[in-house]
């Protein structure tokens, strides 16, 4: 394999990789997006409640409530720019007892030093108006109008995709076995051939500490902490307005209630400690699903449960500092983003956890700062395309716009996922585009083919088909999420010896 | 934007819509056109392709498109107009389309009171088609994992029973080799014998209510036949497996469905199938306003299977889930002729809930399910002071037949040495013994008009064990 050399390779394509790629591409750099899954946002960029903060909740100093705060402004330019959904529905933190007001008054004075525009304290009276449905025994709410949704898979490809449009390489099933510090710089091995890189960026969510190590950076543990979230039937689309937060109680941590940007209704999450021969298992439990389902029905008392469509868990990466036999000892409490003080050119992005999504484009943008300090020419070149299109969909478009596209392309006239109204072309488009889909996943994020109450039972045929197609693979090499996530297993009786050959 | 005017608009080719485009041909609708989502018409019959179709409609043993084939061939000798690869949008008001300007081409055919179905195909791209009635015969769709929240892993390898058929009969691929089938509904059961056939090896199906929810011959040809076990009150508590399944963790359920601790059982395998209940398909009716029976999840019907949106029909699994296909073919014959009727009375207004106010008195007689009843289909009688309406029924059709109304319905359980039994208030109006019923056959009472000429009060549709009587 010809050797390949870059300015900055990241490690890790979540938002926090996706993000930093992106900023990078708009200077000279030649930057290089290692990602060990067949595709971006497999991790905790895949499952977990969505949410830009308005930054009430760091801690004032610390570089999570600094970024927050930033990422927050930044994100209504780029969900435009980038064409990702983006919805400013504002967020309450609820409380249901005397001693969470206080903690609302506390709060409060937080977001204010953080720099958070627009809170205030809403009454029971007010709190009722704006979320109808909420339990009565709601007292008060912090409200933070500048809180927002978005589809944290679709923000990932929409950064990532936009990055490989502006010249960025993504390498996918690309794992990272071993990092060498070489003069002037690194060499990456990994499962597909070494790579050279002048920078490292380690973006690796809850690899992160791994690979910190790999490179014998900073030692750090990250630990996993599951979370599980159920999701609701679009119909319940309107069941809250707002994202509600619940505060602490004697229970625990709440859960949020909230809408996605598809409309869906999400609760959730649940907070699971995961022991080691746990490691990247994001199965769920009928204990988490009925705590969080308990849980929220504090907020929302009147859950339609019979309309779950789905339920699925994440991964919270939560960094701790390192005992002397590398064992997980004190939390550290904040993002480590940072060049390693011993290992000159290697920087840290680890312990994204929440407001990781948030916080991400500012951390970007501080990321690339460090870089240009570590000696990277950071100055802006020209001919940097702002704008990525993605995939409009046709559902959302008005009818002369789907009479036109129709004309224009008529795969654009066949419905393959029925439930959420997509058709062929998008499908088509979601394979083809800059960073495009290789499984049925990443059909399912690009589109939402497959996302609705159906979950797939009609569409799964069908997009396996035209992954097949589109793909130039046989049928049975159509995997539901790369490695060897097979969807089907042969051919049947009949056809030569099972060779499942293209069609 | 502007159509011809139809008759009537039936969405959906499959055995339902087939037969109620041929009805409503037979009773004088001529302006007809069938819209299929698929690629040809049949719906999901085609990829049924084993037999016991047709026992009771035309009294022999038809695979399943063979069955279709002969409404199909029916259609095409009528020369019935259909579309394939076609998806409705919505069904919408006609009075509302003209207001945004969607008009039918000719004036004459305006109809403050018909309806305009939105639909799409690569070909004519949107259409709006101005019709009379509408026929829905959806079909219903397949209860997934998500809803039903087994807690484990994502992996490849999980599939409803019915897409895992698409798979093996229509694509000709298997979805994996060694399998679970979770659920006794019938595609899960006539999918073990299947994919047995295949060469793959079924390990197993468990079902989470002490009885099967399928047919008692499935149980017999496609299970005991092959010796593939039956766990009863079993369910799976937890799917392993990262990235194709590896296997699924089983156990026994006590009466309240709940897992027993200390049952569980772990089974290997690389696919799970999931045969646990259908469900009507109604996204459609629902925007139209169709009112929907919260039991069986389709549309609320009278004795001629309109909805309560007048001109808008329904019939087959979008109105309750079937267990033969014989019942959707008669239900769907009434359906067609009570829509062309409705199309070509245009005039004088079809007797109905609010268009048929001008024809007389209207009475609405509500159906209730009573004791260890689900549910019934129809839902309620409408009739006007002559019960003219009543007599409309199709499967009255035969000469010599006795003018009735047929009540469908299930039952909440297993029950044996029964009596079926209609009230109207304390009056017994019907009654039939019966050595057994089971929630998965459907059960039917027929009721001779003649004693519903009086009835004013609900009708209760009970299950009456040897107890109540002895009471």
């Amino acid at each position: 394999m010809a050797e390949r050399v870059y300015d900055v390779a990241i490690i890790g394509v979540g938002i926090t990789g996706a993000c930093v790629a992106r900023e990078l591409t708009k200077t000279r750099a030649k930057v290089a997006l290692i990602e060990k899954e067949n595709d971006v946002s497999c991790g905790s960029s895949k499952a977990n409640s969505g949410i830009i903060h308005g930054g009430y909740d760091p801690v004032p100093g610390t570089l999570m409530a600094r970024l927050n705060v930033r990422g927050s402004e930044l994100y209504p330019e780029l969900a435009e720019k980038l064409h990702f959904d983006y919805k400013r529905t504002g967020s309450l933190v609820i409380t249901f007892d005397k001693k969470g007001k206080e903690l609302l008054a506390a709060l409060l004075e937080r977001g204010r030093k953080n720099g958070v525009k627009e809170l205030r304290i809403v009454d029971s009276g007010e709190l009722h108006e704006m979320e109808p449905n909420l339990g009565e025994n709601a007292l008060a709410a912090l409200y933070s109008p500048s809180a927002a949704i978005v589809s944290p898979y679709k923000a990932t490809w929409a950064f990532a995709e936009s990055a490989v449009i502006n010249g960025a390489e993504f390498l996918r099933n690309t794992a990272v076995h071993a990092i060498e510090k070489t003069d002037g710089g690194f060499l990456i091995h990994t499962g597909r051939g070494s790579i050279k890189s002048r920078f490292v960026v380690n973006a690796a969510g809850i690899a992160a500490g791994t690979i910190s190590e790999m490179a014998g950076a900073r030692k750090y543990v990250i630990k996993q902490r599951r979370g599980e979230y159920c999701l609701l039937d679009n119909k319940y689309g309107t069941l809250v307005h707002h994202v509600l937060f619940q505060t602490p109680t004697e229970l625990g941590k709440g859960v949020l209630v909230t809408q996605t940007v598809d409309g869906n209704i999400l609760i959730g999450p649940s907070a699971d400690d995961q022991s080691q021969d746990m490691n990247e298992y994001k199965g769920t439990t009928a204990l988490s699903q009925s705590e969080i389902l308990e849980k929220a029905s504090l907020t929302i008392p009147e859950i339609p449960r019979g309309n779950i469509i789905n339920s699925f868990a994440g991964i919270r990466s939560i960094a701790y500092t390192a005992d002397s036999a590398g064992n997980p000892d004190k939390p550290v409490d904040d993002f480590i983003i940072e060049e390693d003080p011993e290992v000159k050119g290697f920087f840290n992005a680890g312990g994204i956890c929440s407001p990781g999504l948030s916080s991400a484009p500012a951390s970007a943008e501080y990321i690339v700062g460090l870089l240009g300090k570590a000696g990277l020419d950071v100055t802006k070149r020209t001919g940097f395309i702002e704008e990525r299109r993605g995939i409009a969909a046709f559902n959302q478009a008005d009818v002369q716009t789907k009479l036109r596209l129709i004309r224009e392309n008529p795969l654009y006239g066949q419905i393959i996922c029925r439930c959420e109204t997509v058709t062929e072309a998008e499908i088509v488009q979601a394979i083809h585009s800059p960073l495009g889909a290789r499984d049925l996943d990443g059909i399912k994020r690009r589109t939402r083919a497959g996302m609705g109450r159906c979950q797939s039972g009609f569409c799964s045929p069908r997009v396996t088909e035209i992954l097949s197609r589109e793909l130039k693979i046989p049928m049975t090499s159509v995997t539901k999420k790369g490695g060897t996530s097979y969807v089907l297993a042969d051919r049947t009786r009949g056809f030569a010896d099972g060779d499942g050959g293209a069609e | 934007m502007s159509g011809q005017m139809y008759d009537a608009v039936i969405i959906g080719g499959g055995p339902a819509g087939l037969a109620a485009a041929v009805s409503a041909y037979d009773c004088g609708a001529r302006k007809i056109v069938i819209l299929e989502r698929d690629s040809r018409l049949g719906g999901i019959l085609l990829q049924c392709i084993h037999n016991g179709f047709g026992l009771h409609y035309f009294g022999e043993e038809l695979t399943g498109p063979e069955y279709a084939g002969r409404f199909v061939k029916q259609v095409l000798e009528r020369s019935i107009d259909y579309k394939v690869n076609t998806m409705v949008v919505s069904i919408d008001k006609a009075e509302d389309c003209e207001a945004s300007g969607i008009t039918p081409s000719n004036p004459a055919d305006s109809h403050p009171a018909g309806h305009v179905v939105t639909a799409m195909n690569s070909t004519d791209g949107l259409m709006f088609l101005h019709t009379c009635s509408v026929i829905l015969a959806t079909g219903c769709r397949e209860r997934t994992r998500g809803a039903l929240v087994i807690p484990g892993t994502r992996p490849a390898g999980i599939f409803t029973a019915g897409s895992a058929q698409r798979f093996v009969n229509i694509d000709g691929y298997l979805p994996g080799k060694k399998v679970v089938i979770l659920g006794s509904g019938d595609i899960g059961l006539i999918m073990a014998r299947r994919l047995t056939l295949e060469g793959c090896d079924v390990k197993l199906v468990c079902e989470v209510m002490p009885y099967s929810a399928g047919l008692n011959r499935n149980m017999t040809q496609c299970l005991e036949n092959f010796r593939i076990p039956l766990r009863l009150s079993t369910t799976v508590t937890e799917i392993r497996g990262r990235e194709r399944v590896e296997g699924v963790t089983i156990a026994k359920v006590d009466a309240g469905r709940r897992p027993i601790p200390g049952t569980e059982e772990y089974i290997e395998c690389d696919t799970l199938l999931l045969s646990v209940g259908l469900i009507p398909e109604n996204e459609i009716s629902t925007g139209a306003g169709v009112r929907m029976d919260p039991v069986t999840k389709g549309p609320s019907v009278n004795q001629l299977m309109e909805t309560s949106v007048p001109g808008i029909f329904a019939c087959g699994n979008t109105v309750h889930v079937h267990d033969l296909v014989d019942y959707v073919t008669t239900e769907s014959i009434l359906a067609g002729k009570s829509a062309a009727k409705y199309a070509l009375d245009a005039e004088k207004r079809f007797p109905s809930r609010v268009s048929g106010a001008a024809s007389g008195t209207l009475h609405s007689i509500p159906i209730r399910p009573g004791n260890r009843v689900r549910y019934t289909v129809p839902q309620q009688i409408d009739t006007d002071d002559t019960f003219e309406t009543v007599t409309e029924q199709g499967n009255a059709g035969k000469a010599g037949d006795v003018p009735k109304v047929q009540i469908m319905f299930r039952s909440t359980d297993v029950y044996r040495n029964i009596t079926i039994s209609v009230y109207s208030g304390s009056s017994r109006l019907y009654s039939r013994k019966v050595r057994i019923v089971r929630p998965g056959e459907m059960q039917t009472a027929d009721i001779p008009l003649s004693t519903l000429l009086d009835v004013t009060t609900p009708l209760t549709v009970s299950i009456e064990t040897p107890e109540d009587t002895i009471d």
